[in-house]
């Protein structure tokens, strides 16, 4: 019962973390470049806008393909937390990921054209990794599902050392961060204007920030796994990745994406087949 | 058992009516309710054997048994004779080679073999000719409208279709006759058939193209039909059983041989590499060809007898380099797919991976890996049919095959646009069928008890990666446009009703088995396992929830948030840098000139190229197989 | 209540201009002037935003594409026009291919001073800009219960 009750939660506080996380990115990146930076609750002062302006629409499926990947994402979450098996709920994010491409296709300029073709290969280089980090956990801990690992007690980052590493690399694609913003980005221009999200406006672009608030609340959950063993610890944790990863996006150039498909696969080889290799060996087949 | 001879025997009645009536209006009659029959008898075979155990049959095999030496003996001379006419001379080695092991079996052995049962009927059987009837029966009714059309478009060639359905029939007869055999011999003759008769339909255009592939179709497999043939005169040699259920439960030594080798007779047949090219030949045929060989025939009996096999192999050195084979094959065929624009390439590369899943799941051999494999044949074969149909009619109505030209799919064809979408959705979306099987899959991979765990789970890390990227531009190029207010092409009302309603039923079988699957599971696939490996045999049932959960979200999300946001925003054009554009992506080019603007989508040739892969697989796979001879005979 | 005021993204577009306002444009990213402060995004992409800032003036190539990047942009939306040559041609107004300000092609809200307009007028302007966003809101709002 409470592990639903904590399911039901992150479907109301997720946004509102997510939000927070984001605006907080925004000042400590502001601090980084020495700027001010905007107000802590900028990102949904930008979404309530959003809401307000008017939506254009190059085709009828493209806001479609955006509500459900943001219910897929909020039902991914919400999963995740309510203590289902993880490798299923992956399934569910990449399919919520496919409907954000999907979506982009649909509105077929060529920037967001590219974009969604980008985020395709950014899927591809990520996705190895993600199905490796879950193999790890179930290889430590014999369970798929958030709790049994929490409840298990044992720190998985002393086990996994080399996945976490690994994961924290993916981790930036999914944050969207750069050296990985291949296919979106909202600072200043790029060379693909706004990739996936060129041709959507007002509402369509709210429900892609809504969903990534979630997203990234669910992506810091799998953070938490690793530290789960001790409480303030891993929620310390947590917020320490979340800073790297700002610190990552503002000290890093972009990549191409043949760079960051070639160097995600090998990350995931090195680290998270490593580490999986060395597991099964001193653990015993 | 009446069933059994009945589903065996009454296709060859349509084949040979169809052979002999050369009529039109008669052979859609005959085709429509011939499809009625043998669905409908597949169907009460499910309702016979849903609770029953496995039953074995003796039937009186002696003039059976020289029937099939005869049609064996004609056949040989016919394929040797082909052979030689078309100077394919490998064919003809080979042949010879069969004959002649099966001949000195017929006069030196055979009376000394007392085969018990020949036919017998479990689950796994009931599940095969299930989709033998149909989904092998649909694509035979959609044969009717495709091959009208085909021959409309294609004058050059001769119009054949008597010929062209007779084969599908004895098709579906051997490969009905293929999954019944308990006796190796007759599992061996139906074998031979469904060989040949892949071989008569992929050259049936006759061009040169289409004779070169069907011969390379035809010397590959014989190659293992030759495996196959080496098995059964092992077998009787050593004086050793020649039924499937008994060498099933044989002690591990002393049949490795002999499985070792028909494990290769299933490689050949389900294209594993390095013997995938054949599948890649055979789509010069016509679609229903290819879907027929790629969704519920041909290839199935390869993966078919590998699952069948599976407990003998499961955790000895063979079995792990079967399972290495279609590893290999699994993740470089999913490299190649994502370098192919062609829609049919696309797919015959997504089937050999696949297919490399399923022997996989085969060579592991432990229950959870079993039931993986078998649920991937299950949905592979409805959801990749319907694929195939879709593209068959596609490429009628726009005249290429090409996924490029797919664009503006829901404005040109949008009942064909949901199908197509739906097939692939099935393909590679939580929580269709190829999804629920691949989570199962990693999750038996993790329970195998050696080293083969980590690199088993590295290549499906990878390889379920890039089937994401290869389906997903797929999909993206359908729903792709901005013509929106284009007019309905006319070629959307062309398509025949036969087609329709084929591919129709394809997509609700699609979705139907996702929602299904717990019972498919609980009635036919679990019992299987438990009977063969003699536990009970549970995956948590509380997954059948969430999966249930997620197929009704999947189809119920979708279904209404597109009718309900329809029509509620402005339409614009799309942002191209501030030119004026217009629908069609056309746009203002410089000096008063309008342009359009071509989109793309991305091949990777020089990550993911054919060539290198394809020498790569090829390399690899025949060492393992030359190290699996080598593991069997030691 | 709305939210135009705390969160406008712009666009910024470069008609006929020297570059000298554009620079300053860009100077108002930098840390001294940093118009995140204010919310303020420059998106570089008419859909996303609600300000569109144009410098230099209008010219027979350009007139057409500020008018479709004005069209794609949703409502509510302002244009700024910055600097002399964005409001009337300024020093390039005699030329043969000039047509004049950008009030030539579409309405513009604001104009903001200087050749090159300073920082300081710029967000000036954009603030200004800001007011007329929001009552154009209100007006839409209005519209559309009616
Ligand atoms: S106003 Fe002055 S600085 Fe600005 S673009 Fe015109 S000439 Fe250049």
């Amino acid at each position: 019962m409470t592990h639903l009750s904590i399911g039901i939660a992150y479907i109301f506080l997720a946004p509102l973390v997510g939000g927070l996380l984001m605006g907080v990115d925004r000042i400590v990146s502001a601090r980084m470049q020495r700027r001010v930076g905007p107000p802590l609750l900028q990102p949904f002062y930008d979404v309530a806008k959003l809401l307000q302006k008017d939506t254009i629409i190059v085709n009828r499926l493209q806001n479609p393909a955006l509500v459900c990947h943001l219910v897929f994402m909020i039902a991914t979450g919400f999963l995740f937390f309510e203590g289902s098996d993880i490798l299923l709920i992956i399934f569910l994010l990449t399919l919520s990921a496919v409907f954000l491409v999907l979506a982009a296709y649909a509105s077929s300029s060529p920037f967001s054209h590219a974009g969604a073709e980008r985020e395709l290969i950014l899927m591809t280089a990520y996705e190895p990794m993600v199905l490796l980090m879950l193999v790890g956990f179930y290889k430590v801990i014999d369970s798929f599902s958030f709790y049994t690992i929490v409840e298990s007690g044992k720190p998985l980052i002393l086990y996994l050392p080399g996945i976490f590493i690994g994961f924290l690399y993916i981790l930036t694609m999914k944050f969207r961060k750069s050296p990985f913003d291949i296919s979106i980005s909202e600072h200043a221009h790029q060379e693909l204007v706004s990739g996936l999200t060129s041709d959507f406006s007002g509402r369509s672009i709210a429900l892609v920030n809504i969903a990534r608030w979630y997203e990234d609340v669910f992506l810091l959950g799998l953070v938490y796994l690793f530290f789960s063993f001790n409480v303030l610890g891993g929620i310390a944790a947590v917020l320490l990745t979340y800073l790297f990863e700002i610190l990552i996006d503002n000290t890093f150039a972009r990549f191409k994406w043949e760079a960051a498909l070639r160097s995600a696969w090998i990350v995931a080889l090195v680290l998270g087949g490593g580490n999986l290799v060395i597991l099964y060996a001193f653990m015993g087949v | 058992m009446e069933t059994l001879i009945f589903l065996v025997a009454f296709p060859l009645l349509p084949a040979a009516l169809l052979l002999l009536v050369p009529n039109n209006g008669v052979r859609n009659i005959v085709t429509r309710g011939s499809f009625a029959v043998i669905a409908a008898a597949s169907v009460y075979l499910l309702w016979q054997g849903i609770g029953a155990q496995p039953a074995f049959y003796s039937l009186e095999a002696g003039l059976i048994d020289e029937g099939m030496f005869v049609i064996e003996v004609f056949l040989s001379a016919l394929i040797f004779f082909l052979g030689v006419k078309y100077r394919n001379y490998l064919t003809s080695v080979f042949v010879t080679l069969q004959f002649a092991l099966m001949a000195v079996y017929e006069f030196v052995y055979a009376p000394g073999v007392a085969i018990e049962h020949n036919l017998f009927v479990d689950k796994l059987s009931i599940i095969m000719a299930l989709i033998i009837g149909i989904i092998g029966g649909l694509i035979c009714v959609y044969a009717l409208g495709y091959m009208k059309d085909f021959h409309s478009h294609h004058h050059d060639m001769k119009d054949n279709r008597p010929f062209f359905f007779f084969v599908l029939f004895v098709f579906l007869s051997a490969m009905f006759g293929l999954v019944f055999s308990n006796s190796l011999l007759w599992l061996f003759f139906f074998w031979e058939v469904t060989t040949i008769c892949s071989f008569l339909l992929i050259g049936y255009t006759k061009t040169p193209e289409a004779t070169r592939n069907a011969f390379r179709a035809l010397v590959m497999n014989l190659s293992g039909g030759l495996a196959f043939a080496g098995a059964i005169f092992y077998l009787a040699s050593q004086g050793l059983t020649l039924e499937l259920d008994k060498l099933i439960t044989s002690p591990h030594g002393l049949v490795m041989i002999p499985v070792a080798l028909m494990c290769f007779a299933g490689i050949t047949k389900s294209a594993q590499m390095p013997f995938s090219s054949w599948l890649l030949g055979a789509m010069v045929a016509p679609t229903p060809t290819s879907a027929l060989l790629h969704s519920s025939t041909m290839v199935k009996a390869g993966v078919y007898l590998a699952i069948r096999l599976a407990p003998v192999i499961s955790g000895t050195y063979v079995g792990d380099m079967v399972a290495l084979v279609g590893g290999v094959t699994f993740l470089l065929a999913a490299f190649m797919a994502i370098s192919q624009s062609n829609a049919k390439r696309v797919l015959a590369y997504s089937t050999i991976s696949n297919l490399g899943l399923i022997i996989v799941c085969a060579g592991i051999g432990t229950a959870p890996a079993i039931w993986a494999g078998i649920f991937l044949i299950i949905f592979h074969a409805i959801a990749k049919s319907l694929l195939f149909l879709c593209v068959g009619t596609i490429e009628h109505r726009i005249g290429s095959r090409d996924i490029e030209a797919m664009g503006n799919m829901f404005a040109k064809m949008p009942g064909m646009a949901v199908m197509l979408l739906i097939g692939i959705c099935g393909m590679f979306i939580a929580p269709f069928g190829m999804l629920i099987s691949k989570w199962a899959a990693i999750k038996a991979f993790l329970d195998v008890g050696t080293l083969m765990s980590p690199i088993l789970i590295l290549i499906l890390a990878y390889g379920s990666a890039v089937t994401v990227f290869f389906w997903a531009k797929w999909m993206g190029k359908i729903i792709s446009a901005n013509t929106l207010f284009a007019p309905r092409d006319p070629m959307n009302d062309q398509i025949s009703w036969d087609e329709w309603f084929s591919e129709w039923a394809h997509t609700v079988l699609t979705v139907a088995i996702c929602l299904a699957f717990p019972l498919v599971s609980q009635w036919l696939v679990e019992p299987y396992i438990a009977g063969v490996y003699g536990k009970d045999f549970d995956l948590t049932k509380s997954m059948y929830m969430i999966t249930f959960i997620m197929v009704v979200m999947v189809i119920l999300v979708p279904a209404i948030s597109f009718p309900s946001q329809r029509n509620s925003y402005a339409f614009g054009t799309a942002y191209m840098s501030g030119r004026n554009t217009y629908p069609g992506r056309v746009f203002d080019g410089s000096i008063a000139t309008r342009k359009q603007a071509t989109l793309k989508n991305y091949y990777l040739q020089s990550f993911f190229g054919e060539d290198k892969f394809m020498k790569l697989g090829v390399v690899m796979c025949s060492c393992i197989i030359l190290i699996m001879f080598g593991v069997a005979f030691i | 209540m709305s939210y135009f005021k705390k969160s406008p993204w712009l666009l910024h577009y470069d008609g006929s201009s020297c570059n000298g306002c554009d620079i300053e444009v860009l100077a108002c990213l930098t840390p001294l002037y940093d118009i995140e402060r204010f919310g303020i995004i420059n998106t570089g992409n008419p859909k996303h935003a609600d300000i569109l800032l144009i410098t230099g003036g209008v010219n027979e190539q350009n007139a057409d594409i500020i008018k479709n990047l004005y069209d794609q942009m949703p409502d509510p939306k302002v244009v700024v026009a910055v600097g002399i040559c964005a409001t009337s041609g300024g020093v390039f107004a005699e030329c043969y291919n000039i047509l004049g300000g950008i009030d030539k092609v579409i309405p513009v809200d604001v104009y903001v001073m200087g050749c090159a307009a300073r920082p300081e007028a710029i967000i000036d302007g954009v603030v200004k800009a800001l007011s007329i966003l929001e009552e154009k809101y209100t007006t839409m709002k209005q519209e559309k219960v009616a």
